[in-house]
C-alpha cells in the first residue's frame, strides 16, 4: 500500500473519531451546565479549551457555552474542531478513493455535504446526536464491509490512538476544575459509558470505580487501557515479525504508558491524574509520530526553481 | 406577529403565571418574558422539536392499547423556592404518618383501639391485606416511594387531592421531562436557577438498598414489571436501567429453599430487593389471584420469612382508600403530634348520618369518586355529568354509601398551555415524589405536573389522556459536591497542553492550494489532465 494512502486511512480513522469524541463530550459537559444550576460556567468553559489546547481569553471576560461551541463544534478550518474533524475526515477519504470503498467515502462525503445545514441549530444538543450518529455510520461501515488487511489495521489504529487520547483529555477536564468540575457520572456519558458503569456494578458508584473504568475496564471499548490494547493489536498486525531484542518504536510507547496505567494502584494514579493523563496524551502523540515516521515517510518537498534566461 | 398571550383569558381558577391584574406573577418573569420574545411559529417548532425527541427516545405511554409520545407541553410551571420550602415538608409529613399508620394497621392497630378511626373502615376496605399482617419491613419502611397528589385551589392554597403509596408511577417522566426541555430552552436554563431532579435513581437505590433483609451485605436489587405491554412499562425500564440494575418478570424469578432466586445466564441469583411495579393482586399465585401469571408463587412466603424485601410493601392500598383519605389530617395529629401542612380537599363520608342525603341532593355539582380507584377510573364530576349519568350513579351510591366519597368541585390553578388557538389557561396538578431509605424521607424538587389537555376539563389522568409539564422549582442552596478525588485546583498552564496533531499532509495540500489560488499558476508541475470535476 502506497504510504500516503496509509497516512490519509490512519487519518480518517483519527477524525472520525476526534469529531465523535469531541461531540460527545461537549454535549454532555454543556448539558451539565444547564442542569446544574451551581455549576460555574466560566471555569468549566476555560477548563474545557485549555484540555483541548486553545488559547484563552484574557480572564477579564467571562466566556460560556456560545464561545466554546464556536470554538470546538463549529469551526470548519480547524482540524481538532467537530466540523473541522468532519471536513478533514472527507478530505483525507477523497485522497485515498481508491482503497476505500464507495459506500464508505459516501457516507463521509454525506456528512459532508449536510455539514452546513447541521450546524448551528437551534438546540447544539441536536448537532451533537447527528455527529455521533455520523461518526457511527462510518465505524459501522468499516467494521462491516472493511477487509481486515492493512486497509482496515490503519484505520482501527487512527481511531484507537484518537481514542486513547481524548479520553485522558476527557478525564482531565475533571482534575482541572477541581471540585467544581465535572462529576465522575458526567465523565462516564461523555464517554457514553455511564449505562455500561451502571450495569458492571449495579448502581453503587464510586469515584474510584468510575475513574477505574475509564482507565481501565477491559471489556469496555472507550476505556483507556482498551483503546491503546487495540492500537498495539493494529501494530501487530502491521508488523507481525518482531525483532528479537527490541520492539517498535510506537509499539513501545503505548505499552510503556499502558501497563504504567495496568499495574500501578488505581490510587497513585488518580493522586496524579492530570499527570497521569499528559503521560497518556504525550505518549499517544509520540506513537503517532513513530507510526508517521515508520510507515509513511513524506517525500522530500521538491520545490522548483525558474531558470534566469 | 400576534403575541402569544392576546386574549389570555381570566378565569374562575388561579393562574399560575398570570395574575388577572398585575400580570406575570414573579416565579414566572423569566419564563413569561422569553415566551413572549417567541413567535407563535417558533414556539410551535420547539414543541414538536419536543414531540420529536420522544418519538426518537420512546417516551411513550400507552393509551388506549396504543403507545404514544408521552405528551409535554413547552411551557413549564414554576414553583418559588419559598413555595417549595412550604410544599416538600408537607409532603414529608404525610409520608411520615402514613409510615406510622401503615405500621400500626398491620400491627397493634392502636388508631383503631384509640377510636381515631372507626374498626370498619379498614376492615371494609378492599385494599386492606390480611396476607400483610405480621411481615415487618427490615428497616421499618413500607412507603418506599410515595406520590402525593396535590393541587392549588382558587385562592391558590395547597391542598392534598389524593395519596399513592402503592405503585405511584411517573417519574420517569420528570426525568425524561427535565431532560427534554433542557435541550429546548438551554436560554431558560441558563437564566433561571432550577434544582436538579437527576440525583432520583440514585436515592431510589440507596433506600432499596436499604431496605435488604438484615444481613445481607451486598443485596441484589431487581424491578419486577408485568412486561412491555404495561402502559408504564418505559418508566420500568428507565428506573432499572439508571439504578443499574435487572428489570425482571415474573417468569425470570422462582423461589426455592425459602428464597427468592432469578434465572440468569449463570444459573440462579439470589434476589434480596424486589421494587415491584405490579400490584398486590398479582404478586403471588399461591396468595392472592390464582390466574395471575405476573408474580411469582411463594413470593409471600419469602416476604414473610424475611428473606426477601418487597417494596413498596404489600397492604399498602388500605392508605391509598379514598375514605381513610378523609382521616389522613387526624392521623398526623394522632401519630406525630403535629398540625397538618397541607390541607385536605373537603370531603363528604356518604356513610356519617345525613351526608348521603344531601349528596345525593346536589350530586349536579360535586364531583364522585370511588374509594378504590386510581387514575381517574370511576370518578364523576357532577356539572360536566348527564342526567342518565347521574341516575345511574344515585343508585349505585344509595347501593353501596362505603365504596364512594363526594367532594366539591375544586377549579384546579391553571398554567398557560399550548394548545391550537396558541397558548391558553389548563387545569393543573403536581405529584411530588418522596423516597424513604428509613432515615430521611427525600422529596424529588419538583414532581410530574399532570395537564389536562381539554378546555375546561378538571381530570388530568395520564390514563385519561392527560398532559404533562416540566416542573421547575427555583433557587436554593447548593447541594454537597462529590468529593473531588483531586481536590486541588490544577491549572493548566497556557501552553502547556498536549498539542492534538492533524494529518501534515492536509496542511500541506491546503498551502498548495492556496499557492495555486493566489498565484494563478501551479506552485508545483501539475498534470495536464483537464479538469473535469472531482471523483
Amino acid at each position: 500500500m502506497l504510504s500516503r494512502i496509509a497516512e490519509s486511512l490512519f487519518w480518517i480513522g483519527r477524525y472520525v473519531e476526534r469529531a465523535d469524541d469531541t461531540a460527545r463530550l461537549l454535549d454532555v459537559h454543556l448539558q451539565i451546565l444547564l442542569e446544574d444550576p451551581w455549576a460555574e460556567e466560566d471555569l468549566a468553559c476555560r477548563s474545557l479549551l485549555s484540555v483541548m489546547d486553545r488559547q484563552l481569553p484574557a480572564s477579564s471576560a467571562p466566556i460560556g457555552r456560545v464561545e466554546v461551541l464556536d470554538v470546538l463544534a463549529y469551526d470548519r478550518f480547524s482540524p481538532s474542531s467537530i466540523a473541522g474533524a468532519l471536513v478533514s475526515a472527507r478530505e483525507n477519504a477523497r485522497r485515498a478513493r481508491e482503497v476505500i470503498s464507495t459506500e464508505l467515502w459516501e457516507s463521509l462525503n454525506a456528512t459532508w455535504n449536510q455539514l452546513p445545514s447541521h450546524m448551528r441549530p437551534a438546540r447544539p444538543h441536536d448537532y451533537f446526536t447527528w455527529v455521533r450518529e455520523r461518526a457511527a455510520v462510518v465505524a459501522g461501515v468499516v467494521d462491516a464491509t472493511a477487509s481486515r488487511d492493512d486497509t482496515w489495521a490503519f484505520m482501527v489504529l487512527g481511531r484507537s490512538i484518537e481514542r486513547a487520547d481524548m479520553t485522558a483529555r476527557l478525564l482531565t477536564t475533571r482534575a482541572l476544575a477541581g471540585s467544581g468540575g465535572p462529576g465522575w457520572t458526567t465523565l462516564l456519558r461523555s464517554c457514553g459509558a455511564h449505562e455500561a458503569f451502571l450495569r458492571t456494578y449495579r448502581g453503587t458508584a464510586s469515584d474510584e470505580r468510575a475513574a477505574g473504568f475509564l482507565l481501565l475496564d477491559r471489556l469496555f471499548p472507550r476505556s483507556i487501557v482498551f483503546a491503546l490494547n487495540q492500537a498495539e493489536a493494529c501494530l501487530t498486525a502491521l508488523e507481525p515479525v518482531v525483532d528479537r531484542a527490541s520492539v517498535d518504536d510506537a509499539r513501545r510507547h503505548i505499552g510503556l504508558v499502558r501497563t504504567n496505567l495496568e499495574y500501578r494502584p488505581l490510587i497513585d494514579v488518580l493522586d496524579a491524574l492530570p499527570r497521569e493523563m499528559e503521560q497518556v496524551q504525550r505518549a499517544c502523540a509520540a506513537a503517532s509520530d513513530a507510526v508517521r515516521g515508520r510507515y509513511f515517510p513524506s517525500a522530500l518537498t521538491t520545490t522548483w526553481v525558474g531558470e534566469n534566461l | 406577529m400576534a403575541d402569544l398571550f392576546d386574549d389570555y383569558p381570566a378565569g374562575v381558577a388561579w393562574d399560575e403565571m398570570l395574575d388577572p391584574a398585575t400580570g406575570p406573577r414573579a416565579a414566572y418573569k423569566h419564563v413569561h418574558a422569553a415566551l413572549a420574545q417567541l413567535s407563535a411559529g417558533e414556539l410551535r417548532a420547539r414543541a414538536d422539536a419536543l414531540a420529536r425527541t420522544y418519538l426518537t427516545q420512546g417516551v411513550t405511554f400507552d393509551f388506549a392499547g396504543e403507545e404514544r409520545p408521552f405528551p409535554l407541553d413547552v411551557v413549564p410551571r414554576v414553583l418559588a423556592g419559598d413555595e417549595w420550602e412550604h410544599v416538600a415538608p408537607g409532603v414529608k409529613q404525610r409520608v411520615r404518618a402514613l409510615e406510622a399508620f401503615l405500621a400500626d394497621v398491620y400491627g397493634p392497630q392502636r388508631v383503631i383501639a384509640d377510636g381515631v378511626l372507626p374498626r370498619s373502615v379498614i376492615v371494609s376496605s378492599t385494599n386492606y391485606c390480611r396476607a400483610a399482617r405480621g411481615i415487618t419491613p427490615p428497616n421499618g419502611v413500607r412507603v418506599h416511594v410515595s406520590g402525593i397528589d396535590l393541587i392549588r385551589d382558587s385562592l391558590g392554597g395547597w391542598r392534598v387531592l389524593e395519596d399513592n403509596v402503592r405503585v405511584p408511577s411517573g417519574v420517569s417522566y420528570v426525568l425524561s421531562n427535565r431532560r427534554a426541555m433542557a435541550q429546548t430552552f438551554p436560554e431558560l436554563f441558563a437564566a433561571l436557577r432550577i434544582r436538579p431532579v437527576s440525583d432520583y435513581p440514585r436515592r431510589l437505590l440507596a433506600a432499596l438498598t436499604a431496605a435488604a433483609p438484615a444481613g445481607v451485605d451486598d443485596p441484589t436489587v431487581v424491578v419486577l414489571t408485568p412486561g412491555v405491554y404495561n402502559s408504564a412499562y418505559f418508566e420500568h425500564s428507565l428506573l432499572a436501567r439508571t439504578m443499574g440494575v435487572e428489570l425482571v418478570e415474573g417468569r425470570d424469578l422462582f423461589c426455592a429453599q425459602g428464597r427468592v432466586w432469578m434465572r440468569t445466564t449463570q444459573g440462579r441469583r439470589r434476589v434480596d430487593v424486589i421494587y415491584r411495579r405490579v400490584d398486590d393482586d398479582f404478586l403471588d399465585p399461591v396468595t392472592f389471584r390464582a390466574d395471575s401469571l405476573l408474580g411469582s408463587p411463594g413470593l409471600m412466603t419469602c416476604a414473610r420469612n424475611g428473606t426477601v424485601t418487597i417494596a413498596n410493601a404489600v397492604g399498602n392500598g388500605v392508605a391509598d382508600d379514598k375514605l381513610v383519605y378523609t382521616y389522613v389530617p387526624d392521623l398526623i395529629r394522632y401519630y406525630l403530634g403535629e398540625e397538618p401542612i397541607l390541607a385536605n380537599v373537603d370531603t363528604w363520608r356518604l356513610e356519617e348520618p345525613g351526608s348521603l342525603e344531601e349528596v345525593l341532593d346536589r350530586l349536579d355539582e360535586l364531583v364522585v369518586k370511588p374509594v378504590d380507584g386510581s387514575g381517574g377510573k370511576g370518578l364523576v364530576v357532577g356539572p360536566a355529568a348527564s342526567r342518565a349519568e347521574l341516575e345511574a350513579l344515585r343508585s349505585r351510591l344509595v347501593e353501596d354509601p362505603r365504596g364512594w366519597i363526594a367532594q366539591p368541585v375544586v377549579q384546579l390553578s391553571t398554567v398557560p398551555t399550548l394548545v391550537e388557538d396558541g397558548l391558553r389557561p389548563r387545569h393543573t396538578d403536581l405529584r411530588p415524589f418522596a423516597v424513604n431509605d428509613g432515615d430521611d424521607i427525600w422529596v424529588l424538587p419538583g414532581g410530574l405536573t399532570r395537564v389536562a389537555l381539554p378546555e375546561g376539563r378538571l381530570v388530568v389522568n395520564s390514563s385519561q389522556g392527560g398532559g404533562s409539564k416540566d416542573t421547575w422549582v427555583l433557587g436554593g442552596s447548593p447541594p454537597r459536591r462529590e468529593a473531588a478525588s483531586a481536590a486541588v485546583h490544577h491549572p493548566v498552564p497556557v501552553g502547556n497542553a498536549v498539542p492534538i496533531d492533524a494529518n501534515p499532509q492536509d496542511i500541506r495540500a491546503h498551502v498548495m492550494q492556496q499557492q495555486q489560488s493566489l498565484d494563478g499558476r501551479p506552485a508545483a508541475p501539475s498534470s495536464s489532465d483537464q479538469e473535469v470535476g472531482t471523483c
